[in-house]
């Protein structure tokens, strides 16, 4: 330890580390120790050591915070911070890290590619989302999401030689480097505004200049539009659909609650942050989009036959109602939408864990027909299904209600009726594509009679995604509590 | 001191000149005092001498290309050796510890391409299931 | 008289390095060159970073622009894998061509 690199420094650093280690371990590993493909499963107890090694680091950070009674510890000269904010999301990632990984062994044997850098992107995407969640520096955050970003564009193309994987993770390359374009293009102009790339003194500099300054608007607007290309919001959504569908199931799955949830904590530190002061600037575009997004993804889903590609369209329109929660800016606002991103990845988890299961030689199980009869075939399936589509719909008891309860009383708080009814309209709109899946599940016959093949590993992570669903739903106070500490300051 | 951007670009704006006379100088001489000679061989493109083989627009090997890209992110790597030997002196035994980790960590990538095989120019073409 | 090249000079000329590679990521069909116009808006960004950086006489804009750099090639070169994948498959580099999933 020095002067440049403190035990704080390094106690902040520890779960980002631990991830990048392992990541590189299986990288090595896998051709060095674990070369068979039968010890693959391996590399899956390493990648579990190394969520267990970072989850430690992480539960250090939790209790030294709750036990010195303070808000935040700042490290690298404030480069990194650790708060309430960071440890919430990044418990998040590590649950959705470790259930994709669960359900992903034998998806990948089933596709005949599994190979062992699939478990190191999972880990060192992960770490770029650390880096989203911590990050108080432009520098920081600007690499953490390209760590993560080039992650998921690996593994988008994961399936070599399927020509659709290929193209999904083309058209996310080309849309997402262009976007990460314009976002660092918003960020050099805000650090020219302010000369520092640490948020808070960006955020002190922008509260002194006039909210009208045409570099300002420009920076704004420049980040803005990056920011809402990585949360797929209308009108920059178009890559969502085509990389959903074409994406291994497994990482569609990561891609929606991960790379979701993490741009989405970029977002609001950005936004709560260095912009706080500009609101009057931004709200009238976060409204346009919120609005946008709620109408193109709940319309664009009613007519689609494939699966991931309607949830791809209900994932648009669910970024309209975090955004949404934004917008209403007070501390239920805010709370709202920690809440709603932490029961969006448990139950869209859920959703994506089915078809995944259903997925066997022959039966590529992506389509609405095919559930057709799960009902009858495997009820658990059918259950987990019917409870994680009844949350996503905002039904109670399930955890989704709570979620948009929070959203809709912070905008009503507000005082923004107008937005309110809207949002509540589209909850209807959402209904009734949720249901088609439910009747296809429950109402037709089986076209085969083949049982589904599951295992150990894809069991757990149906459980837990189905206690997630349901127990924040019922028991949602322990949940909400923490998502109140989590409060950007 | 030069007083306009005019002033200031005079001797850029002359020594293009020169070089344009230069160059058109040669090409004009030569086009007026050499013998002109036509046949197959001298239509050839010039190759340092050597009879040319094969034709120009003959697919390059993916394998330049895999090449090209592993090199370019090996060479991208030494940007931030530079920055480094400028504070070295300054940060000691940490800046050496830094960019031992750094170095590391290039390494495993390195160790990774090896080992897939990636580097092994004189391999055949495999088939698309085992890339 | 000489007028001095100021900060708002090289601002201008990222902006227009920008709007340049923002026509070309929209207008283009063959796909080396969309990367290639996204290399120019990440150079309209390093433009930006150097010149503040110089303004400013602090090196935080040069270590931003170090990483954005970096940032880049690898985005260049995870770009060009995909795209190598995809001609074995396809044979193409047109983004028009790419239309087995709905643009």
């Amino acid at each position: 330890m020095s002067q440049y690199y403190t035990a704080t420094d390094h106690f902040v650093l520890v779960p980002a580390i631990m991830l990048a280690l392992f990541g590189c371990a299986i990288l090595l590993f896998d051709f060095w120790v674990f070369p068979e493909p039968k010890q693959r499963k391996w590399l899956l107890a390493f990648l579990a050591l190394g969520e267990a090694f970072a989850g430690y680091g992480l539960w250090q950070q939790h209790t030294y915070i709750a036990g010195q009674g303070i808000a935040e510890l700042t490290a690298f000269q404030g480069s990194l911070v650790v708060d309430g904010f960071s440890l919430f999301f990044n418990w998040m990632f590590i649950a959705a890290a470790s259930i994709v990984a669960l359900m992903s062994y034998r998806y990948l044997e089933v596709e005949g590619e599994h190979h062992g850098e699939y478990y190191s992107l999972i880990l060192l995407a992960q770490c770029g989302m650390y880096f989203l969640a911590s990050g108080a520096d432009l520098i920081t955050l600007f690499v953490g999401l390209e760590l993560m970003a080039l992650c998921f564009y690996i593994m988008v193309g994961f399936l070599r030689s399927d020509k659709r994987s290929n193209e999904a993770a083309m058209k996310y390359l080309l849309l997402g480097g262009f976007s990460s374009g314009f976002l660092a293009y918003g960020f050099s102009l805000l650090y020219g505004l302010s000369g520092s790339t640490k948020l808070s003194e960006i955020g002190v500099a922008i509260a002194r200049r006039d909210p009208a300054d045409p570099v300002l608007l420009l920076a704004m607007v420049t980040t803005t539009v990056g920011l809402l290309f990585k949360i797929s919001a209308v009108p920059f959504h178009m890559w969502a659909p085509d990389a959903y569908e074409g994406a291994p199931t497994t990482v569609t799955a990561y891609l929606s609650v991960g790379s979701k949830a993490a741009s989405i904590a970029f977002l609001l530190r950005i936004f709560l942050g260095p912009l706080a002061s500009a609101r009057a600037a931004w709200e009238p575009l976060l409204v346009f989009a919120a609005i946008a997004s709620l109408t193109v993804g709940n319309l664009a889903a009613i007519s689609q036959h494939n699966i991931k590609r309607l949830l791809a369209y209900s994932s648009i329109s669910h970024a309209g109602y975090m955004l949404l929660g934004l917008v209403a800016g007070n501390e239920t606002g805010i709370k709202g939408v920690a809440v709603y991103v932490l029961v969006y990845t448990f139950t869209n988890l859920g959703v994506f864990l089915v078809i995944v299961a259903l997925r066997r030689e022959g039966l590529v199980g992506d389509n609405i027909d095919d559930l057709a009869g799960l009902m009858h075939k495997s009820p658990g399936y059918a259950l987990l299904m019917l409870i994680c589509l009844l949350s996503l719909a905002g039904i109670p008891p399930t955890a989704g209600f709570i979620g948009k309860y929070y959203i809709f009383l912070s905008l009503i708080q507000a005082g923004r009726y107008v937005l309110a009814a809207a949002a509540a309209l589209y909850v209807a709109v959402a209904i009734y594509y949720y249901f088609r899946i439910v009747r296809s599940m429950f109402m037709s016959d089986a076209e085969d009679a083949g049982a589904m093949e599951t295992t150990f590993g894809v069991r757990v992570a149906a459980a837990l995604t189905g206690l997630g669903t349901l127990g924040i739903g019922i028991f949602p106070e322990p949940f909400l509590r923490f998502a109140g500490q989590s409060l950007i300051r | 001191m030069p007083e306009s951007y005019v002033e200031l670009y005079f001797p850029v704006f002359l020594q293009v000149l020169i070089a344009m006379a230069v160059a058109g100088g040669m090409i004009g001489g030569s086009y007026l005092l050499g013998r002109k000679v036509k046949n197959r061989i001298k239509d050839t493109p010039y190759e340092c001498g050597i009879t040319p083989t094969g034709s120009a627009r003959g697919r390059f090997s993916v394998k330049f290309y895999l090449v090209a890209m592993l090199f370019i992110l090996f060479d991208i790597e030494a940007v931030f050796l530079y920055p480094w030997a400028v504070v070295y002196r300054e940060l000691k035994l940490f800046a050496f510890v830094e960019m031992f980790i750094f170095i590391v960590l290039i390494l495993c990538g390195f160790f990774y391409i090896w080992k897939k095989g990636a580097l092994d120019w004189s391999q055949q073409e495999r088939p698309p299931e085992e890339r | 008289m000489l007028h001095p090249i100021t900060p708002a000079h090289y601002l201008i000329l990222s902006a227009a390095l920008l709007l340049i590679g923002t026509l070309g990521v929209l207008s283009r069909r063959n796909i080396i060159i969309i990367l290639m116009s996204i290399e120019l808006i990440l150079n309209a960004v390093n433009i930006n970073l150097i010149t503040f950086s110089r303004l400013f006489d602090q090196v935080n804009g040069q270590v931003f622009a170090i990483f954005v750099i970096t940032v880049a090639v690898a985005e260049a070169a995870v770009g060009l894998g995909i795209l190598l994948a995809m001609f074995r498959n396809k044979e193409t580099v047109q983004a028009d061509e790419i239309d087995l999933l709905k643009w």
